[in-house]
């Protein structure tokens, strides 16, 4: 493999206020906002943007925005990222910003969000949505392992608690919690209460990503080191088997992003020992939990009790989700909030994460998705090009 | 709930679509009938229905009616309903048939508390209202 200098870096990260609901905003007012800030936090200005991501409104906004002509992205969540960093070292762009943003598209929560509603004609019928999908992986691995009720209320504790110490979480100053707390919260659906699920809210966010040899970029560059990208099929229109194989037999859903995280492994020639960080999707607690076996951080089956060893604290030796993740910080939209697990990486590098700082945080993993899913993508991100 | 509860079909407005594709399949549910692909080419069950077969991608799919007799793979227990139209609590769950294939359902039937992995159940064909008859699982 020929080796070549990294040159795309993320040089910009910006967060709008997160809420509930953000009364008066708009998901067009808060991407602007989010647009603004990013760059501002880069030190590049619009005028130098020559593409821009956003998944089915990036033709919108290269118009309304007037970056035309200009490269555009297609990707989602982590995957943007790596599409962009792509795009600058193959010399399709310079400086493109990555966004997304939601409000008032729910607001009406007698029913859940309608992202988490499939519509496939062999799904809906049976009253499915995304808890659901991701309870039938971990009752699955319950049966299997003997994964417990107390380890999944230990991750959701671990990383409300995070939240809770987060200036700009939705649920700041919500908590501590006990993992009693967590299995005393209503039930959603077994093994799920509600407290080991996502919130759903309304917020932005931007990120830029530009060819640090182009540009006298304001503060540290955070480097591509490593992507990963591991699909099994579309999203709640199949049932959510952990033992579902494709063709090759090997790697069941049930452990969905392996291949992804060995791949970017190896592409960054970094060692698991070596992240310092894992900023881990987070839509149930259970999937925290099949995330550390999927991408090798603890043997398959031991999970449950690598959590319930502490490792997963903020102070332990595999901090996750250290912003609050969805169930605290965040969960806007289908985009946003997996985009912001990489802006949470981008801050623990720069050290800006105040009072949720690990210290001496060079190199960090992220991810999105979720067996319940069907597919799981993996970003390692480092404050040197390596 | 209480073991004297059992788990019960949905009666309100259930969410439904139907294709070219699956029209086979949601007919044979309306003659209680519980109808599946299979590859004519490598023996292999095929569902849901698709144009080829999964395995082989032979285009010769033969529909099938299954035993309807297979076990719980996973379940889950819904207390939080996803829409209003569905009455809580209810069991989404994945049945393995016996002919080699799995599927989405609802179990109904049996208490809350006897739901397991490896609990062998059969289809039982609900009408949930005049155009829609669902096939819910319960225990064998």
């Amino acid at each position: 493999m020929s080796v070549r200098k990294r040159t795309a870096a993320i040089v910009g990260v910006y967060n709008t206020r997160q809420g509930r609901t953000l009364d008066g905003q708009t998901s067009r007012s808060l991407a602007v906002e989010a647009v603004r800030g990013a760059l501002d936090d880069a030190g590049i200005g619009l005028d130098s943007v020559d593409g821009i991501t956003s998944g089915e409104l990036s033709t919108t906004l290269i118009y309304d925005l007037r970056l035309g002509p200009a490269w555009q992205g297609f990707g989602f969540g982590l995957g943007m990222i790596t599409e962009a960093a792509a795009a600058i070292e193959n010399g399709m762009a310079e400086a493109v910003v990555l966004v997304a943003a939601q409000a008032g598209e729910y607001r009406d929560h007698e029913a859940t969000a309608p992202w988490t509603r499939p519509e496939n004609e062999f799904v809906a019928s049976w009253g499915m949505f995304t808890a659901a999908e991701f309870a039938l992986i971990a009752r699955r691995h319950m049966h299997v392992y003997g994964t417990t009720r107390e380890q999944m209320s230990i991750v959701a504790a671990t990383i409300r608690n995070n939240g809770a110490r987060n200036p700009e979480a939705v649920y700041y100053q919500r908590g501590p919690f006990a993992p009693d707390d967590i299995t005393a919260s209503r039930p959603i659906a077994d093994p799920f209460h509600l407290l080991d699920c996502a919130t759903t809210s309304e917020g932005g966010c931007a990120l830029v990503v530009a060819d640090v040899e182009k540009f006298d970029v304001a503060r540290q560059p955070v480097y591509v080191l490593g992507s990963g990208f591991d699909f099994y099929g579309p999203s709640y229109q199949h049932p959510p088997a952990w033992d579902l194989t494709g063709r090759s037999g090997t790697d069941p859903n049930g452990i969905v992003g392996r291949r992804a995280a060995d791949l970017a492994f190896a592409h960054a020639g970094l060692d698991r020992a070596e992240v310092d960080v894992l900023e881990l999707y987070d839509p149930f607690s259970f999937e925290i939990i099949r995330q550390l076996e999927a991408f090798r951080f603890c043997p398959d089956g031991e999970g449950g009790p690598f959590v319930a060893d502490g490792h997963i604290a903020i102070d332990g030796s595999h901090p996750v989700t250290t912003d609050g993740g969805t169930m605290s910080f965040s969960h806007a939209g289908t985009n946003p909030q997996m985009m912001q697990r990489a802006i949470r990486a981008v801050e623990q590098i720069r050290g800006d994460a105040g009072p949720l700082q690990v210290p001496e945080a060079h190199t960090a993993l992220c991810s999105n998705g979720g067996a319940g899913a069907l597919f799981t993508t993996v970003l390692l991100l480092g404050d040197q090009p390596r | 709930m209480t073991s004297e509860q059992l788990l019960q079909p949905q009666s309100g407005h259930v969410p439904h679509a139907e294709s070219a594709l699956s029209a086979p399949f949601w007919e044979g549910c309306r003659n209680q009938e519980l109808r599946y692909q299979c590859c004519a080419d490598c023996g292999q069950a095929n569902f849901p229905p698709s144009e080829h077969c999964r395995i082989c991608l032979s285009f010769r799919l033969d529909w099938m009616v299954s035993a309807g007799v297979g076990e719980i793979y996973s379940w889950t227990l819904v207390h939080r309903p996803v829409t209003a139209d569905f009455a809580p609590p209810y069991a989404p769950a994945i049945v393995e048939l016996r002919e080699g294939y799995e599927m989405l359902t609802n179990i109904i039937g049996v208490a809350a508390d006897e739901l397991k992995v490896g609990l062998g159940v059969r289809v039982e064909f609900r009408s949930v209202n005049p155009d829609l008859t669902l096939p819910y699982f319960t225990g064998d």
